[in-house]
């Protein structure tokens, strides 16, 4: 890979002034970023590891909903979130592997926004906020196509705040080598009404299945969706599925999220 | 015999200690002093005219020594395939050659034209990318029929065609096979694809070569599976560095699969860069650079037909195959698609008729050479795929088929349809065996137990017979081989009655240095951690041809046999000596020589002192000193067979197949480890349920590897395995052999595949899917498009 | 240059790095450490886990200058000071655990990071747990034997 030069701020102020430099580029577990890196793919000038910045770990249950610092590993927030979500805290346990899970966090993934990442269904689906250095952006203005979101390049996630629905559950449907979701769809119910959000299947990135929801909201059944099935006209095809498969994944992987939400 | 760690003991592996404890020596694991870095400039497209090379800027790089073009190379030779191939009409085989670096062209993404030596791995990667190459894409060939159809669009434009070759076997067979056919009351025809394989042997390619200025000597450490083999090829084919000159090492090698037998272009290069820098040079292979760079395996598509009576008994089998070769002509890889491939093609059976047609074919991919099985997984594939597909057709259970055409054990040595002449086995034994360990008549209750958590349940069976222990030179010479394909032992008692055994084959996972002592210990009746296994060194082994084709404990074990053999002549002369009498008056046993009838004996220690301290020798009839060497060439292939039975759950949603339970009756003949041998066959397992489920190297229209990485390129993980259940006690031994072994490290990966893909269709059939085929790797994708078609 | 502190198999340690000298990198070449090994580039087949702060990580995917201070185990540190070998490494001698040996020093540190963690593991969670690292021999039956039995449990089915 590119030389870089390398800074590991203990503040959240001077992280965001080391990110506003020219070239700058979050480090936070590195899980996906140096991958990409060894492959020449990315050629960041300064490197700001984010792992020691302070305030930013830990997952915290003490308010409505469950606040997660953004450098928390996707292994803490399997741990710890699992008796108050126990819906995220298995998606977070789905994530990679072991090893990936030790180091790959919260922040890291949704900055990233891999359009078959897990992390972003939770947090559409669960109606998230994702609170930065410099403002609080609800889930659904955050994400903004692959790879995309709507972060500033000095901005940083410094926790993410999720509601905890009535129901909800997330199945993923693994890709055999990358091990990430081939198509994951989670479901939240919540006093607002269904969300259903679908990872994977889009070239767009993390969506809303709005179809189901409408459904789901007069029946919150696996049968209200029976034979529903999303449009596959935008969905990727690759490898490993078509579109039409990934279309029938997320009828599929819908339902059986409704049937398993607890 | 030495009851515990002889023959059929199954000794923990020696070697294990130092993988345990982080202290194995592989080859990246080397650093001699001064060592540069080597990184290669590889084609970015699949065909492509090279019309300049600036390599100025590279060469200003920070660190950088040297860069290497495919013009510093235009003098030496090309490396060359071992197998000579006649077409059908008497032509040899079309052999481009393929150069140390591109020269001219390249010819598949990924093909190396430049190489930069630098002081650090990553110095050499950067100036890599400041090589000025100015390369015109051109059209690619992929597609096998394309490449056969299109004469304008050619791999190699020197040779006219995309066609290697078109090879009939037996070609004298064809017209009774096709008036067979034509007559047959029942015909079976099925099209099938042999899916592309990266062998992905988890140590990635790496090769140090250096150079001694004083003496001329060069030094190659290098991942190989057959050092010598890759010497000779270096010094007689490729560098002309004579081979006394050239020492070739293996070290600690970390699996290989068939993909480290080759000679690489890589490996020349690193010795010829050491010898013009006076310095090491050190090539170490990403994994993104192995997708590109290693032999792949497979991509076969065919169309088989088996023609048979209405109650099931073979008529003919035929077959029309198309075997990509890639790009160039790798070592083996046109004898993995003829005579590794073709001459399976009768299977366990006792058919009449047997025709079998290949055309090798060029194209823009990496070249393709033979990986675990090696043209036999393919002939299995393709044979018990269609004898399934006849059975549904008859009406006839898949078990009883083959039965029913099975060779039977008094029908040895049984000449096949296909050329081969078995020598033993018992099908029937291990088909009663299968079923009784897969309790295969629970199989109905199971299913119906599926149904009810809403999956379709399937068994698939199979049969499978390979040909190994390669390979008799005799045979292997008129088939076109250019080599022999002996192997050699060499059993050094040392005077302090301890042994080196310097052995031709080499072991990367094998276990050699567990299971060869076990042979020599059982015959001389000594302590097996007496005897070190010396492997992999060519300075200090002898001439043997390495390891594949699991042929390593079949003829290199025989090898250390027959040494040893000579190792027991000669020290019954000097015991005899020792004991004053006839050497006919002495016997062997247990360690000790003694004189039939009287009480005088002498250990095997006192006999190896004794033959180092010759005070007193007769030296015009005895020689001082206790070494000896055996070469063992075969008498003729050994015939592993076995029967398989797998049974799969299918999530009729999804699409999504789980292995249920896979168990492998295997006949390897005489077991030396069986701890050994089980682990290689469930390793075999896990490669050949990988092939029929997961594992595709797959590349777009324009040649680019969409599989290129393990982000997707799938192989088995543990969650994806069920307990894989083995079996090797319904033996039948090898008759032409010494130790009496077949071999046992492809069978898995031989006998899997068609047994998955019967699981699965069978599956698919009793949930009322009118599926008779899906292509490997069976995903859940697949098979939901073949429930939706 | 950087140079970095880490206390590798507990000892004191110091090598001076680029910043984009990985971890496993750091330990192969600057400390001459070759144990853990390097198999793939996008971190996916577990042979470089090592131990950082008591956590598996892939040591490939995490910077040196990132393990600055940290506490480092990797397979060199993980037998008996004698020598001999620990309830896991000799488990996977006794169940044939491994063949080629190039992905042991990973299995080895996620076996132990799974057992510490989990003493008595079902099959089920061992092969899961294993999800990240990849053998391409054994057809992992020889290595989910060894961790049963390395936690005193009996393996499904027998060696040989």
């Amino acid at each position: 890979m590119y030389n870089f030069e390398f800074t590991k701020p203990k503040t959240i102020k001077d992280a965001a002034k080391a990110l506003a430099a020219d070239g700058a580029q979050a480090l936070g577990g590195g899980q996906t970023l140096l991958p990409t890196m060894k492959q020449r793919l990315a050629m960041p000038e300064t490197l700001v590891s984010l792992t020691e910045v302070d305030g930013m770990v830990g997952v915290d249950s003490r308010g409505t909903g469950l606040t997660i610092g953004g450098a928390t590993t996707h292994a803490q927030v399997a741990s710890d979130a699992a008796d108050v979500y126990p819906a995220l805290a298995g998606l977070a346990a789905g994530i990679g592997d072991p090893a990936v899970r030790n180091r790959g966090t919260i922040g890291g993934s949704l900055a990233n926004n891999d359009p078959a990442a897990c992390y972003p269904a939770a947090a559409l689906a669960s109606g998230a906020t994702i609170t930065t250095n410099k403002r609080d952006i609800h889930a659904v203005d955050y994400f903004q196509g692959m790879f995309e979101t709507a972060l500033a390049e000095d901005e940083i996630i410094t926790a993410v705040q999720f509601p905890i629905p009535q129901a909800g559950n997330y199945q993923k449907f693994v890709q055999p080598a990358s091990r990430f979701a081939l198509v994951g769809v989670f479901v939240a119910k919540t006093a607002d009404g269904v969300r259903v959000a679908v990872t994977g299947a889009s070239g767009s990135g993390v969506y809303r299945w709005t179809a189901a929801e409408t459904a789901l909201n007069s029946d919150f059944s696996a049968k209200a969706i029976e034979g529903l099935s999303d449009d596959p006209s935008e969905m990727i095809t690759d490898l490993h599925g078509t579109a039409a498969y990934r279309a029938h994944l997320v009828g599929v992987l819908t339902r059986r999220a409704v049937t398993a939400s607890r | 015999m030495a009851a515990d760690g002889g023959m059929g003991h199954a000794t923990k592996r020696r070697e294990d200690v130092r993988f345990l404890v982080g202290r194995g020596k592989y080859c990246d694991d080397y650093v001699p002093a001064k060592t540069s870095y080597c990184a290669f400039a590889r084609s970015t497209v699949a065909n492509g005219k090279i019309k300049s090379i600036n390599t100025k800027a590279a060469a200003k790089m920070p660190g950088v020594v040297a860069v290497f073009t495919g013009d510093d190379f235009v003098e030496v030779g090309g490396n060359p395939a071992g197998w000579l191939i006649n077409s059908r009409d008497g032509e040899p085989m079309k052999e481009p050659k393929r150069p140390v670096l591109a020269h001219g062209k390249v010819r598949h993404v990924g093909d190396a034209y430049a190489a930069v030596i630098a002081e650090t791995r990553e110095q050499a990667l950067d100036a890599v990318e400041a090589i000025e190459a100015d390369i015109q894409e051109l059209d690619a060939v992929v597609n096998m029929a394309d490449a056969l159809a299109n004469t304008k669009t050619l791999v190699h434009d020197e040779i006219g065609t995309n066609q290697c070759f078109d090879w009939g076997w037996i070609e004298d067979n064809r017209a009774a096979t096709d008036e067979a056919i034509k007559n047959a009351p029942h015909v079976t025809t099925l099209e099938l694809v042999n899916n592309r394989l990266v062998p992905n042997a988890l140590e990635p390619r790496c090769s140090i070569g250096e150079y001694d200025p004083g003496t001329g000597d060069y030094k190659l450490t290098t991942t190989s599976q057959n050092p010598h083999l890759t010497r000779l090829l270096i010094s007689a084919f490729v560098m002309g560095i004579p081979e006394n000159k050239l020492t070739v090492h293996a070290p600690d090698v970390g699996g290989g699969f068939g993909s480290k037998i080759y000679h690489y272009g890589e490996e020349a290069l690193v010795l010829a860069a050491a010898k013009k820098l006076n310095r090491p040079v050190k090539w170490t292979s990403t994994r993104t650079e192995a997708f590109l760079s290693d032999a792949h395996g497979r991509d076969h598509v065919t169309k088989i037909e088996l023609a048979c009576e209405k109650d099931g008994t073979f008529i003919a089998f035929r077959t029309e195959t198309m075997a990509n070769v890639g790009a160039y002509l790798s070592n083996f890889s046109t004898a993995t698609p003829t005579f590794l491939h073709g001459t399976l093609m009768a299977g366990n059976y006792t058919v009449p008729n047997v025709y079998v047609n290949v055309k090798a074919v060029f194209t823009n991919t990496a070249p393709v050479d033979a990986y675990r099985g090696a043209g036999r997984p393919e002939a299995t594939f393709s044979l018990e795929r269609v004898i399934d597909k006849a059975a549904r057709e008859l009406g006839i259970n898949p078990i009883e088929i083959r039965r029913k055409n099975f060779i039977k054990p008094d029908q040895y040595p049984y000449a096949s349809a296909a050329g081969l002449e078995y020598d033993s086995g018992n099908y029937d034994a291990l088909m009663d065996g299968l079923e009784k360990l897969a309790d295969i008549s629970g199989f109905e209750a199971r299913c119906k137990e599926s149904a009810k958590n809403g999956k379709l349940r399937g068994l698939g069976i199979n049969s499978y017979i390979e040909a190994c222990g390669i390979a008799p030179s005799n045979l292997v010479g008129v088939l076109g081989s250019r080599v022999g394909l002996y192997d050699a032992a060499t059993v050094r008692v040392n005077a302090t009655g301890n042994i080196s055994v310097m052995v031709g084959a080499h072991s990367h996972g094998q276990g050699h240095e567990t299971a060869f002592p076990q042979i020599v210990a059982d015959m001389l009746g000594v302590d097996p951690m007496s005897i070190e296994i010396v492997h992999g060194d060519t300075s200090k082994i002898p001439f043997g041809m390495g390891t594949y084709g699991s042929r390593s404990l079949a003829v290199c074990g025989s090898a250390v046999f027959r040494a040893t053999e000579k190792i027991i002549a000669k020290a019954t002369l000097i015991a005899a000596h020792m004991m004053e009498d006839k050497p006919d008056n002495v016997d062997f046993d247990a360690g000790e020589f003694s004189v039939k009838g009287t009480n005088k004996k002498v250990s095997f220690g006192e006999v190896a002192l004794k033959a180092y301290i010759p005070h007193d020798f007769p030296l015009e009839s005895i020689e001082p000193g206790l070494e000896e060497t055996a070469f063992y060439d075969p008498a003729n292939f050994t015939y592993p067979s076995g029967a398989y039975g797998c049974e799969v759950e299918v999530d009729p949603e999804t699409g999504k197949v789980d292995i249920c339970s896979m168990v492998a009756m295997d006949d390897f003949g005489t077991v030396v480890n069986p701890l050994i041998v089980t682990g290689q066959v469930q390793g075999g397992l896990a490669q050949g349920i990988g092939q029929a489920l997961l594992e595709h190297g797959i590349y777009d229209e324009n040649g680019q590897l969409l599989s290129g990485s393990f982000m997707d390129y799938a192989m088995p993980r543990a969650d994806d395995l069920p307990n894989l259940v083995v079996d090797h006690s319904h033996a039948t031994t090898c008759t032409h052999n010494p130790i009496g072994a077949k071999g046992c490290g492809e069978a898995g990966a031989i006998g899997s595949p068609p047994t998955v893909v019967n699981a699965v269709v069978d599956a698919l059939q009793r949930g009322g899917f009118d599926v008779e085929h899906i292509d490997m790797p069976v995903s859940p994708a697949r098979v939901w498009a073949a429930m939706n078609e | 240059m950087p140079t970095i502190s880490m206390n590798v198999n507990g000892i004191s340690v110091s090598a001076e790095v680029e910043n984009r000298t990985v971890l496993s990198t750091a330990l192969r070449e600057n400390l001459g450490m070759t144990g853990t090994h390097v198999g793939c580039d996008t971190s996916q087949c577990g042979a470089c886990v090592v131990h950082v702060n008591g956590k598996a990580v892939k040591s490939c995917t995490m910077f040196a200058v990132e393990a600055d201070g940290a506490e480092v185990a990797t397979i060199e540190g993980q037998a008996h000071s004698d020598g001999s070998l620990n309830v896991i490494q000799q488990a996977f001698q006794d169940h044939h655990g491994l063949q080629c040996g190039f992905c042991t020093p990973g299995m080895i540190m996620t076996a132990t990071a799974l057992l510490r963690d989990n003493p008595k593991p079902t099959e089920t969670e061992i092969r899961d747990h294993l999800e990240g690292n990849i053998c391409r021999c054994t057809g992992y039956q020889g290595i989910v034997n060894a961790i049963m039995a390395a936690s005193g449990q009996k393996p499904a089915i027998a060696a040989e």
